[in-house]
Protein backbone atom coordinates (compact mmCIF):
# COMPACT_ATOMS: atom_id res chain seq x y z
CA UNK A 1 0.00 0.00 0.00
CA UNK A 2 1.58 3.10 -0.80
CA UNK A 3 0.89 6.02 1.41
CA UNK A 4 1.07 9.70 1.68
CA UNK A 5 4.00 11.83 2.38
CA UNK A 6 6.13 8.20 2.64
CA UNK A 7 4.31 7.41 5.35
CA UNK A 8 5.27 4.38 7.39
CA UNK A 9 2.00 3.57 8.90
CA UNK A 10 -1.42 5.40 9.58
CA UNK A 11 -4.41 5.40 11.62
CA UNK A 12 -7.21 7.49 10.42
CA UNK A 13 -9.95 7.95 13.20
CA UNK A 14 -9.46 4.14 14.40
CA UNK A 15 -10.57 2.12 17.58
CA UNK A 16 -11.61 -1.34 18.95
CA UNK A 17 -14.49 -1.83 20.92
CA UNK A 18 -14.55 -5.18 23.17
CA UNK A 19 -18.04 -6.24 23.87
CA UNK A 20 -20.06 -2.59 24.81
CA UNK A 21 -16.80 -0.36 25.80
CA UNK A 22 -14.21 0.67 23.71
CA UNK A 23 -11.01 0.94 24.75
CA UNK A 24 -9.88 2.97 22.45
CA UNK A 25 -11.47 5.58 20.03
CA UNK A 26 -10.69 8.18 17.15
CA UNK A 27 -6.94 7.99 16.48
CA UNK A 28 -5.49 9.46 13.99
CA UNK A 29 -1.41 8.95 13.95
CA UNK A 30 0.73 8.47 11.09
CA UNK A 31 4.80 7.36 11.83
CA UNK A 32 7.20 8.55 8.50
CA UNK A 33 10.65 7.51 8.77
CA UNK A 34 13.44 9.14 10.71
CA UNK A 35 9.92 10.54 13.33
CA UNK A 36 9.92 9.60 16.95
CA UNK A 37 5.78 9.86 17.93
CA UNK A 38 5.31 9.04 21.34
CA UNK A 39 2.10 7.96 23.20
CA UNK A 40 1.42 8.88 26.56
CA UNK A 41 -1.25 8.36 28.85
CA UNK A 42 -2.69 6.61 32.19
CA UNK A 43 -3.27 3.03 32.69
CA UNK A 44 -5.89 1.25 30.12
CA UNK A 45 -6.00 4.10 28.16
CA UNK A 46 -5.03 2.46 24.68
CA UNK A 47 -2.03 2.80 24.66
CA UNK A 48 -0.85 -0.32 24.15
CA UNK A 49 -4.46 -1.29 21.76
CA UNK A 50 -3.42 1.58 19.89
CA UNK A 51 0.03 0.57 18.98
CA UNK A 52 -1.16 -2.72 18.47
CA UNK A 53 -3.81 -1.68 15.48
CA UNK A 54 -0.78 0.37 14.08
CA UNK A 55 0.91 -2.82 13.85
CA UNK A 56 -2.37 -4.92 12.49
CA UNK A 57 -2.30 -7.19 15.63
CA UNK A 58 -5.62 -5.67 16.23
CA UNK A 59 -8.02 -4.57 13.47
CA UNK A 60 -9.53 -1.51 14.56
CA UNK A 61 -13.56 -1.94 15.07
CA UNK A 62 -14.09 1.31 13.40
CA UNK A 63 -11.78 3.85 11.10
CA UNK A 64 -8.82 2.33 9.37
CA UNK A 65 -5.13 1.13 10.31
CA UNK A 66 -2.73 1.08 7.31
CA UNK A 67 0.64 0.17 6.92
CA UNK A 68 3.17 0.71 3.99
CA UNK A 69 4.24 -2.21 1.65
CA UNK A 70 6.41 -4.58 2.70
CA UNK A 71 7.04 -2.54 5.35
CA UNK A 72 9.56 -4.42 8.29
CA UNK A 73 8.91 -4.00 12.12
CA UNK A 74 11.16 -4.38 15.14
CA UNK A 75 8.43 -4.74 17.99
CA UNK A 76 8.94 -4.75 21.56
CA UNK A 77 5.59 -5.99 23.44
CA UNK A 78 5.17 -5.14 26.59
CA UNK A 79 4.88 -8.33 28.03
CA UNK A 80 6.94 -11.50 26.98
CA UNK A 81 6.50 -14.54 29.25
CA UNK A 82 8.82 -17.77 28.44
CA UNK A 83 7.58 -21.04 29.92
CA UNK A 84 9.88 -23.33 31.64
CA UNK A 85 8.79 -26.17 29.51
CA UNK A 86 10.30 -23.87 26.15
CA UNK A 87 14.39 -24.22 26.26
CA UNK A 88 15.05 -20.74 24.83
CA UNK A 89 18.52 -19.06 24.75
CA UNK A 90 19.09 -15.30 24.47
CA UNK A 91 21.07 -16.39 21.50
CA UNK A 92 17.98 -18.20 20.11
CA UNK A 93 15.65 -15.71 20.70
CA UNK A 94 17.73 -13.00 18.92
CA UNK A 95 16.93 -15.25 15.60
CA UNK A 96 13.31 -15.28 16.76
CA UNK A 97 11.88 -14.30 13.35
CA UNK A 98 14.61 -13.92 10.94
CA UNK A 99 17.67 -15.13 10.41
CA UNK A 100 20.71 -12.73 11.72
CA UNK A 101 24.62 -13.61 11.69
CA UNK A 102 26.67 -14.00 14.93
CA UNK A 103 28.21 -10.46 14.47
CA UNK A 104 24.57 -8.95 13.94
CA UNK A 105 23.50 -10.38 17.27
CA UNK A 106 26.47 -9.35 19.20
CA UNK A 107 26.19 -5.87 17.72
CA UNK A 108 22.92 -5.50 19.13
CA UNK A 109 23.52 -6.71 22.21
CA UNK A 110 26.29 -4.29 22.41
CA UNK A 111 24.13 -1.58 22.09
CA UNK A 112 21.54 -2.61 24.43
CA UNK A 113 24.05 -3.39 27.26
CA UNK A 114 23.24 -6.83 27.00
CA UNK A 115 26.17 -8.84 25.64
CA UNK A 116 27.10 -10.70 28.78
CA UNK A 117 23.44 -12.15 28.70
CA UNK A 118 23.81 -14.06 25.17
CA UNK A 119 24.52 -17.82 26.24
CA UNK A 120 21.41 -17.28 29.24
CA UNK A 121 18.21 -18.89 29.42
CA UNK A 122 15.57 -16.18 28.56
CA UNK A 123 13.19 -17.23 31.57
CA UNK A 124 16.87 -16.53 33.61
CA UNK A 125 16.37 -13.02 32.75
CA UNK A 126 15.66 -10.08 35.24
CA UNK A 127 12.42 -7.32 34.10
CA UNK A 128 15.61 -5.13 32.80
CA UNK A 129 17.58 -7.14 31.29
CA UNK A 130 14.88 -8.80 29.49
CA UNK A 131 14.04 -5.38 28.06
CA UNK A 132 17.64 -4.78 26.90
CA UNK A 133 17.77 -8.29 24.90
CA UNK A 134 14.35 -7.32 23.65
CA UNK A 135 15.08 -3.89 22.26
CA UNK A 136 18.42 -5.55 20.70
CA UNK A 137 16.30 -7.81 18.91
CA UNK A 138 14.15 -5.28 17.96
CA UNK A 139 17.12 -3.61 16.38
CA UNK A 140 19.08 -5.74 15.03
CA UNK A 141 16.55 -6.71 12.32
CA UNK A 142 17.16 -3.51 10.98
CA UNK A 143 13.43 -2.48 10.68
CA UNK A 144 11.77 0.65 8.70
CA UNK A 145 9.49 0.88 11.71
CA UNK A 146 10.60 0.28 15.36
CA UNK A 147 7.47 0.02 18.13
CA UNK A 148 8.59 -0.21 21.70
CA UNK A 149 5.74 -0.98 23.93
CA UNK A 150 7.49 0.40 27.64
CA UNK A 151 11.00 -0.24 26.31
CA UNK A 152 12.00 0.57 29.56
CA UNK A 153 9.92 -0.83 32.24
CA UNK A 154 12.18 -2.50 35.24
CA UNK A 155 15.28 -0.80 33.84
CA UNK A 156 17.18 0.85 36.77
CA UNK A 157 17.73 4.51 36.22
CA UNK A 158 21.17 4.62 34.73
CA UNK A 159 20.17 2.41 32.08
CA UNK A 160 17.15 4.27 31.30
CA UNK A 161 18.71 7.08 30.36
CA UNK A 162 21.41 4.79 28.30
CA UNK A 163 18.74 3.05 26.45
CA UNK A 164 16.92 6.93 25.74
CA UNK A 165 19.76 8.05 24.02
CA UNK A 166 20.54 4.54 22.26
CA UNK A 167 16.77 4.91 20.70
CA UNK A 168 17.81 8.51 19.81
CA UNK A 169 20.59 7.41 18.31
CA UNK A 170 18.80 4.50 16.13
CA UNK A 171 16.64 7.06 14.89
CA UNK A 172 19.41 8.70 13.20
CA UNK A 173 21.50 6.09 12.15
CA UNK A 174 18.54 3.40 10.77
CA UNK A 175 16.68 6.26 9.67
CA UNK A 176 13.41 4.05 10.79
CA UNK A 177 10.04 5.47 12.42
CA UNK A 178 9.64 4.72 16.29
CA UNK A 179 6.92 4.22 17.88
CA UNK A 180 7.01 4.47 21.30
CA UNK A 181 4.51 3.88 24.85
CA UNK A 182 5.65 5.37 27.90
CA UNK A 183 2.91 4.60 30.79
CA UNK A 184 4.82 8.06 32.23
CA UNK A 185 3.02 11.04 31.81
CA UNK A 186 6.26 12.92 32.59
CA UNK A 187 8.85 11.74 30.95
CA UNK A 188 9.20 11.40 27.56
CA UNK A 189 12.13 11.76 25.20
CA UNK A 190 13.43 15.33 24.08
CA UNK A 191 13.36 13.92 20.99
CA UNK A 192 10.07 12.42 20.26
CA UNK A 193 9.18 14.76 17.39
CA UNK A 194 5.34 14.10 18.35
CA UNK A 195 3.77 13.29 21.56
CA UNK A 196 0.07 12.25 21.49
CA UNK A 197 -1.63 12.06 24.84
CA UNK A 198 -4.55 9.18 25.17
CA UNK A 199 -7.38 8.47 27.54
CA UNK A 200 -9.72 6.45 25.92
CA UNK A 201 -9.36 8.91 22.42
CA UNK A 202 -6.37 11.17 21.71
CA UNK A 203 -6.84 13.72 24.35
CA UNK A 204 -3.88 16.38 22.91
CA UNK A 205 -0.80 16.30 20.81
CA UNK A 206 2.18 18.08 19.73
CA UNK A 207 5.37 18.58 20.37
CA UNK A 208 7.45 18.17 23.99
CA UNK A 209 7.30 21.94 25.10
CA UNK A 210 10.84 22.01 26.65
CA UNK A 211 10.07 23.54 30.37
CA UNK A 212 13.56 21.73 31.72
CA UNK A 213 14.32 25.61 33.08
CA UNK A 214 10.47 26.03 34.80
CA UNK A 215 10.66 26.29 38.12
CA UNK A 216 7.72 23.38 38.53
CA UNK A 217 9.48 21.47 36.39
CA UNK A 218 12.85 21.80 38.69
CA UNK A 219 11.16 21.11 41.89
CA UNK A 220 9.43 18.28 40.37
CA UNK A 221 12.23 16.09 39.02
CA UNK A 222 15.51 17.96 40.42
CA UNK A 223 17.96 15.02 39.17
CA UNK A 224 16.73 14.07 36.27
CA UNK A 225 16.45 17.31 34.72
CA UNK A 226 18.49 17.90 31.54
CA UNK A 227 19.85 14.47 31.07
CA UNK A 228 18.19 13.93 27.56
CA UNK A 229 14.89 13.63 28.88
CA UNK A 230 12.21 16.91 28.74
CA UNK A 231 8.88 16.98 30.22
CA UNK A 232 5.92 16.97 28.36
CA UNK A 233 3.18 19.98 29.77
CA UNK A 234 -0.07 20.04 28.95
CA UNK A 235 -3.28 20.73 30.66
CA UNK A 236 -6.92 19.47 30.47
CA UNK A 237 -10.27 20.97 29.82
CA UNK A 238 -12.11 18.40 31.10
CA UNK A 239 -11.18 15.56 34.29
CA UNK A 240 -11.94 11.79 33.59
CA UNK A 241 -14.05 10.60 37.06
CA UNK A 242 -13.58 7.41 38.35
CA UNK A 243 -17.02 5.86 36.49
CA UNK A 244 -15.30 6.58 33.27
CA UNK A 245 -17.60 10.03 32.67
CA UNK A 246 -16.32 13.03 31.68
CA UNK A 247 -16.25 15.99 33.18
CA UNK A 248 -15.91 19.08 31.32
CA UNK A 249 -14.64 22.51 32.36
CA UNK A 250 -18.22 23.80 31.85
CA UNK A 251 -19.14 21.03 34.63
CA UNK A 252 -21.28 19.33 32.19
CA UNK A 253 -21.48 15.63 32.19
CA UNK A 254 -20.73 13.24 29.11
CA UNK A 255 -19.94 9.28 28.96
CA UNK A 256 -16.86 9.81 26.33
CA UNK A 257 -15.61 12.26 24.42
CA UNK A 258 -14.25 11.09 21.07
CA UNK A 259 -12.33 13.16 19.19
CA UNK A 260 -9.25 15.43 20.41
CA UNK A 261 -9.55 18.23 22.31
CA UNK A 262 -7.37 20.77 20.71
CA UNK A 263 -7.51 24.68 20.81
CA UNK A 264 -9.26 24.29 24.25
CA UNK A 265 -9.05 26.45 27.46
CA UNK A 266 -7.33 24.30 29.61
CA UNK A 267 -7.97 24.15 33.01
CA UNK A 268 -7.96 21.24 35.38
CA UNK A 269 -9.90 21.60 38.37
CA UNK A 270 -9.03 20.65 41.37
CA UNK A 271 -5.23 20.42 40.55
CA UNK A 272 -2.95 23.23 41.95
CA UNK A 273 -0.23 22.53 39.36
CA UNK A 274 -0.42 21.89 35.91
CA UNK A 275 3.25 19.71 35.69
CA UNK A 276 2.94 16.33 36.50
CA UNK A 277 -1.46 16.10 36.23
CA UNK A 278 -3.08 14.96 33.67
CA UNK B 1 11.04 -58.48 5.41
CA UNK B 2 7.60 -56.37 5.95
CA UNK B 3 6.18 -60.05 5.79
CA UNK B 4 6.68 -60.24 9.57
CA UNK B 5 3.55 -58.61 11.57
CA UNK B 6 6.06 -57.21 14.29
CA UNK B 7 8.36 -55.98 11.44
CA UNK B 8 5.52 -53.91 10.39
CA UNK B 9 4.25 -52.67 13.53
CA UNK B 10 7.82 -51.29 14.83
CA UNK B 11 8.22 -49.90 11.42
CA UNK B 12 5.13 -48.31 11.63
CA UNK B 13 5.68 -47.30 15.09
CA UNK B 14 8.77 -45.77 14.40
CA UNK B 15 7.38 -43.66 11.63
CA UNK B 16 4.85 -42.50 13.79
CA UNK B 17 7.11 -41.42 16.50
CA UNK B 18 9.62 -39.88 14.67
CA UNK B 19 6.50 -36.96 13.45
CA UNK B 20 4.93 -36.73 16.53
CA UNK B 21 8.45 -35.88 18.93
CA UNK B 22 8.83 -32.46 17.21
CA UNK B 23 4.86 -31.57 16.71
CA UNK B 24 4.45 -32.99 20.43
CA UNK B 25 6.89 -30.19 21.54
CA UNK B 26 5.05 -27.52 20.11
CA UNK B 27 1.92 -28.68 21.70
CA UNK B 28 3.75 -28.83 24.75
CA UNK B 29 5.12 -25.27 24.15
CA UNK B 30 1.74 -23.84 23.05
CA UNK B 31 -0.22 -25.53 26.08
CA UNK B 32 -2.48 -27.77 23.74
CA UNK B 33 -2.14 -31.11 25.35
CA UNK B 34 -6.05 -30.70 25.64
CA UNK B 35 -6.29 -30.33 21.99
CA UNK B 36 -4.80 -33.32 21.29
CA UNK B 37 -7.01 -34.91 23.26
CA UNK B 38 -10.01 -33.76 21.56
CA UNK B 39 -8.85 -34.53 18.41
CA UNK B 40 -7.83 -38.38 19.29
CA UNK B 41 -11.02 -38.58 20.72
CA UNK B 42 -12.94 -37.48 17.47
CA UNK B 43 -10.94 -40.14 15.92
CA UNK B 44 -13.23 -42.67 17.17
CA UNK B 45 -15.92 -40.72 15.17
CA UNK B 46 -13.88 -41.33 11.90
CA UNK B 47 -13.78 -44.79 12.77
CA UNK B 48 -17.59 -44.92 12.76
CA UNK B 49 -17.90 -42.87 9.86
CA UNK B 50 -15.19 -44.53 7.70
CA UNK B 51 -17.32 -48.03 8.56
CA UNK B 52 -20.43 -46.34 7.34
CA UNK B 53 -19.04 -44.76 3.82
CA UNK B 54 -16.65 -47.40 3.50
CA UNK B 55 -13.47 -45.64 2.83
CA UNK B 56 -9.86 -46.04 4.39
CA UNK B 57 -9.79 -45.77 8.18
CA UNK B 58 -6.56 -43.08 8.11
CA UNK B 59 -8.27 -40.82 5.58
CA UNK B 60 -11.58 -40.88 7.05
CA UNK B 61 -9.82 -40.28 10.79
CA UNK B 62 -7.51 -37.56 9.17
CA UNK B 63 -10.44 -35.71 7.65
CA UNK B 64 -12.66 -36.05 10.74
CA UNK B 65 -9.40 -34.65 12.75
CA UNK B 66 -8.97 -31.49 10.42
CA UNK B 67 -12.57 -30.57 9.90
CA UNK B 68 -12.59 -30.78 14.19
CA UNK B 69 -9.59 -28.64 14.23
CA UNK B 70 -10.90 -25.75 12.12
CA UNK B 71 -14.24 -26.04 14.19
CA UNK B 72 -12.32 -25.49 17.13
CA UNK B 73 -10.31 -22.16 15.64
CA UNK B 74 -13.57 -20.62 14.23
CA UNK B 75 -15.51 -21.63 17.35
CA UNK B 76 -12.58 -20.17 19.58
CA UNK B 77 -12.21 -17.09 17.94
CA UNK B 78 -15.74 -15.76 18.18
CA UNK B 79 -15.44 -16.22 21.81
CA UNK B 80 -18.76 -17.84 22.83
CA UNK B 81 -17.39 -20.41 25.41
CA UNK B 82 -13.99 -20.28 27.68
CA UNK B 83 -11.72 -22.55 25.25
CA UNK B 84 -11.30 -25.26 27.56
CA UNK B 85 -14.85 -25.71 28.00
CA UNK B 86 -15.54 -26.02 24.05
CA UNK B 87 -12.22 -28.32 24.10
CA UNK B 88 -14.31 -31.17 26.58
CA UNK B 89 -17.64 -30.49 24.96
CA UNK B 90 -16.50 -31.27 21.19
CA UNK B 91 -13.97 -34.08 23.14
CA UNK B 92 -16.33 -36.23 24.76
CA UNK B 93 -19.68 -35.33 22.46
CA UNK B 94 -16.77 -36.90 19.60
CA UNK B 95 -16.13 -39.81 21.25
CA UNK B 96 -19.38 -40.59 22.83
CA UNK B 97 -20.99 -39.61 18.74
CA UNK B 98 -18.34 -42.26 17.53
CA UNK B 99 -18.99 -44.66 20.14
CA UNK B 100 -22.83 -44.66 19.36
CA UNK B 101 -22.24 -44.55 15.51
CA UNK B 102 -20.25 -47.95 16.37
CA UNK B 103 -23.15 -49.81 18.35
CA UNK B 104 -25.58 -48.95 15.75
CA UNK B 105 -24.22 -50.68 12.53
CA UNK B 106 -24.59 -53.78 14.09
CA UNK B 107 -23.75 -55.45 10.92
CA UNK B 108 -19.58 -54.73 11.39
CA UNK B 109 -17.82 -56.44 14.78
CA UNK B 110 -15.26 -53.96 15.89
CA UNK B 111 -12.10 -54.54 17.82
CA UNK B 112 -13.13 -51.48 20.30
CA UNK B 113 -10.48 -52.23 22.58
CA UNK B 114 -7.66 -52.22 19.24
CA UNK B 115 -9.52 -48.79 18.19
CA UNK B 116 -8.51 -47.12 21.79
CA UNK B 117 -5.44 -49.05 23.11
CA UNK B 118 -4.22 -49.56 19.24
CA UNK B 119 -3.20 -53.37 17.79
CA UNK B 120 -0.17 -53.56 16.38
CA UNK B 121 -1.29 -57.28 14.94
CA UNK B 122 -3.72 -55.02 12.51
CA UNK B 123 -0.98 -52.59 10.74
CA UNK B 124 -0.63 -53.45 7.07
CA UNK B 125 1.64 -52.20 4.20
CA UNK B 126 -0.90 -49.75 3.07
CA UNK B 127 -0.70 -47.83 7.13
CA UNK B 128 3.17 -48.26 6.59
CA UNK B 129 3.05 -46.83 3.72
CA UNK B 130 0.28 -44.04 4.38
CA UNK B 131 1.92 -42.96 7.73
CA UNK B 132 5.34 -42.60 5.59
CA UNK B 133 3.37 -40.37 3.11
CA UNK B 134 1.25 -38.61 5.86
CA UNK B 135 4.70 -38.47 8.36
CA UNK B 136 6.73 -37.15 5.21
CA UNK B 137 4.41 -34.53 4.48
CA UNK B 138 4.20 -33.10 7.87
CA UNK B 139 7.60 -32.87 8.71
CA UNK B 140 7.94 -30.97 5.26
CA UNK B 141 5.64 -28.51 6.41
CA UNK B 142 7.10 -27.91 9.67
CA UNK B 143 10.59 -27.42 8.76
CA UNK B 144 8.92 -24.89 6.39
CA UNK B 145 6.68 -23.02 9.09
CA UNK B 146 9.23 -23.51 11.53
CA UNK B 147 10.07 -20.22 12.25
CA UNK B 148 6.77 -18.49 12.44
CA UNK B 149 5.36 -21.37 14.28
CA UNK B 150 7.93 -21.00 16.69
CA UNK B 151 7.88 -17.38 16.93
CA UNK B 152 4.05 -16.92 17.33
CA UNK B 153 4.40 -19.61 20.08
CA UNK B 154 7.08 -17.69 21.95
CA UNK B 155 4.48 -14.43 21.20
CA UNK B 156 2.16 -14.23 19.27
CA UNK B 157 1.53 -10.55 19.22
CA UNK B 158 5.38 -10.18 18.41
CA UNK B 159 4.96 -13.11 15.68
CA UNK B 160 2.09 -10.86 14.33
CA UNK B 161 2.97 -7.32 14.48
CA UNK B 162 6.31 -8.31 12.73
CA UNK B 163 4.25 -9.75 9.93
CA UNK B 164 4.50 -13.73 10.82
CA UNK B 165 0.74 -14.68 10.59
CA UNK B 166 0.44 -16.23 13.55
CA UNK B 167 -3.40 -16.98 13.29
CA UNK B 168 -2.21 -18.89 9.72
CA UNK B 169 0.01 -20.50 11.52
CA UNK B 170 -1.73 -22.00 14.05
CA UNK B 171 -4.46 -23.62 12.22
CA UNK B 172 -1.84 -25.09 9.81
CA UNK B 173 -0.32 -26.38 12.77
CA UNK B 174 -3.42 -27.61 14.10
CA UNK B 175 -4.02 -29.32 11.02
CA UNK B 176 -0.46 -31.23 10.85
CA UNK B 177 -1.41 -32.37 14.52
CA UNK B 178 -4.79 -34.14 13.41
CA UNK B 179 -2.66 -35.82 10.31
CA UNK B 180 -0.21 -37.27 12.82
CA UNK B 181 -3.10 -38.64 15.09
CA UNK B 182 -4.81 -40.22 12.06
CA UNK B 183 -1.70 -42.02 11.36
CA UNK B 184 -1.13 -42.84 14.61
CA UNK B 185 -4.19 -44.60 15.60
CA UNK B 186 -3.71 -48.04 14.72
CA UNK B 187 -0.22 -47.81 16.56
CA UNK B 188 -1.25 -46.00 20.08
CA UNK B 189 -4.57 -46.24 19.64
CA UNK B 190 -7.29 -42.99 20.28
CA UNK B 191 -6.94 -42.98 23.76
CA UNK B 192 -3.04 -42.30 24.17
CA UNK B 193 -2.23 -40.98 20.92
CA UNK B 194 -1.79 -37.63 23.04
CA UNK B 195 0.38 -39.11 25.66
CA UNK B 196 3.10 -40.03 22.09
CA UNK B 197 2.81 -36.72 21.65
CA UNK B 198 3.57 -35.62 24.73
CA UNK B 199 6.03 -37.61 26.82
CA UNK B 200 8.52 -38.04 24.47
CA UNK B 201 8.87 -34.33 24.37
CA UNK B 202 8.70 -33.91 27.85
CA UNK B 203 11.36 -36.47 28.39
CA UNK B 204 13.37 -34.14 25.66
CA UNK B 205 13.05 -31.13 27.67
CA UNK B 206 15.56 -32.00 30.22
CA UNK B 207 18.04 -32.48 28.09
CA UNK B 208 17.84 -29.79 25.66
CA UNK B 209 19.23 -26.64 25.42
CA UNK B 210 17.17 -24.88 22.30
CA UNK B 211 14.31 -25.51 21.01
CA UNK B 212 15.10 -27.57 17.71
CA UNK B 213 17.17 -29.64 19.83
CA UNK B 214 14.48 -30.58 21.90
CA UNK B 215 12.48 -31.57 19.03
CA UNK B 216 15.17 -33.92 17.24
CA UNK B 217 15.54 -35.42 21.01
CA UNK B 218 11.75 -35.77 21.32
CA UNK B 219 11.63 -37.87 17.71
CA UNK B 220 13.92 -40.22 19.26
CA UNK B 221 12.90 -40.73 22.45
CA UNK B 222 9.59 -41.51 20.59
CA UNK B 223 11.09 -43.79 18.44
CA UNK B 224 12.70 -45.57 21.63
CA UNK B 225 9.78 -45.77 23.39
CA UNK B 226 8.33 -47.54 20.52
CA UNK B 227 11.05 -49.82 20.18
CA UNK B 228 10.54 -50.65 23.91
CA UNK B 229 6.95 -50.46 24.42
CA UNK B 230 6.49 -53.35 21.58
CA UNK B 231 8.93 -55.76 22.53
CA UNK B 232 7.44 -55.31 25.79
CA UNK B 233 4.14 -55.90 23.59
CA UNK B 234 5.02 -58.79 21.61
CA UNK B 235 7.28 -60.54 24.86
CA UNK B 236 4.43 -60.24 27.76
CA UNK B 237 0.91 -60.11 25.89
CA UNK B 238 0.32 -56.55 26.56
CA UNK B 239 -2.35 -54.41 24.47
CA UNK B 240 0.91 -52.04 22.59
CA UNK B 241 -0.71 -48.63 22.59
CA UNK B 242 -0.15 -48.85 26.75
CA UNK B 243 2.93 -50.66 26.35
CA UNK B 244 4.32 -47.73 24.36
CA UNK B 245 3.59 -44.86 26.55
CA UNK B 246 4.66 -46.93 29.72
CA UNK B 247 8.12 -47.01 28.01
CA UNK B 248 7.88 -43.35 27.41
CA UNK B 249 7.06 -42.73 31.12
CA UNK B 250 10.36 -44.94 31.69
CA UNK B 251 12.11 -42.50 29.42
CA UNK B 252 10.62 -39.19 31.09
CA UNK B 253 11.60 -40.23 34.97
CA UNK B 254 14.86 -41.11 33.50
CA UNK B 255 15.44 -37.59 32.22
CA UNK B 256 14.43 -36.31 35.47
CA UNK B 257 17.13 -37.91 37.24
CA UNK B 258 19.86 -35.00 37.90
CA UNK B 259 22.79 -37.25 36.37
CA UNK B 260 25.09 -34.38 36.18
CA UNK B 261 24.61 -34.04 39.77
CA UNK B 262 25.12 -37.70 40.90
CA UNK B 263 28.14 -38.06 38.96
CA UNK B 264 29.97 -35.23 40.81
CA UNK B 265 28.79 -36.48 43.68
CA UNK B 266 29.82 -40.23 43.21
CA UNK B 267 33.54 -38.51 42.16
CA UNK B 268 34.06 -36.53 45.28
CA UNK B 269 32.42 -39.25 47.45
CA UNK B 270 35.42 -41.65 45.85
CA UNK B 271 37.52 -38.89 46.42
CA UNK B 272 36.92 -38.68 50.01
Amino acid sequence: MVLENNRLVELDRAGVRRGTSWLVRGVDLSVSPGEIVTLIGPNGSGKSTTAKMTLGILKPTEGSSRRKTGLSVGYVPQKLAIDWTLPLSVRRFMRLTNALSDEECSIALEQTGASRLIGLEMRTLSGGELQRVMLARAIARRPDLLVLDEPVQGVDYAGEIAIYNLISEIRNTLGCGILMISHDLHVVMAAADQVICLNGHVCCRGTPSDVSKDDNYQALFGARAGVGLAVYEHHHDHVHLPDGTVKHADGSLCTDCPGEHQGHDHDNPGVSTGVGNA
Amino acid sequence: MLDDFFTRALVAGIGVAIVAGPLGCFVIWRRMAYFGDTLSHAALLGVALSLLFDVNTTLAVGGTSIILAVLLVSLRRSETLSSDALLGLLSHSALALGLVCLAFMTWVRVDLLGLLFGDILAVTRLDIAMIYAGGALVLTVLVLIWRRLFAATVNPDLAGGEGLQPERMELVFMILTAIVIAISLKIVGALLITALLIIPAAAARRVSSSPEQMAILAAFAGAASVVGGLYTSLNYDTPSGPSIVVAALVLFVISLVPWGRLVTRMRTGSQE
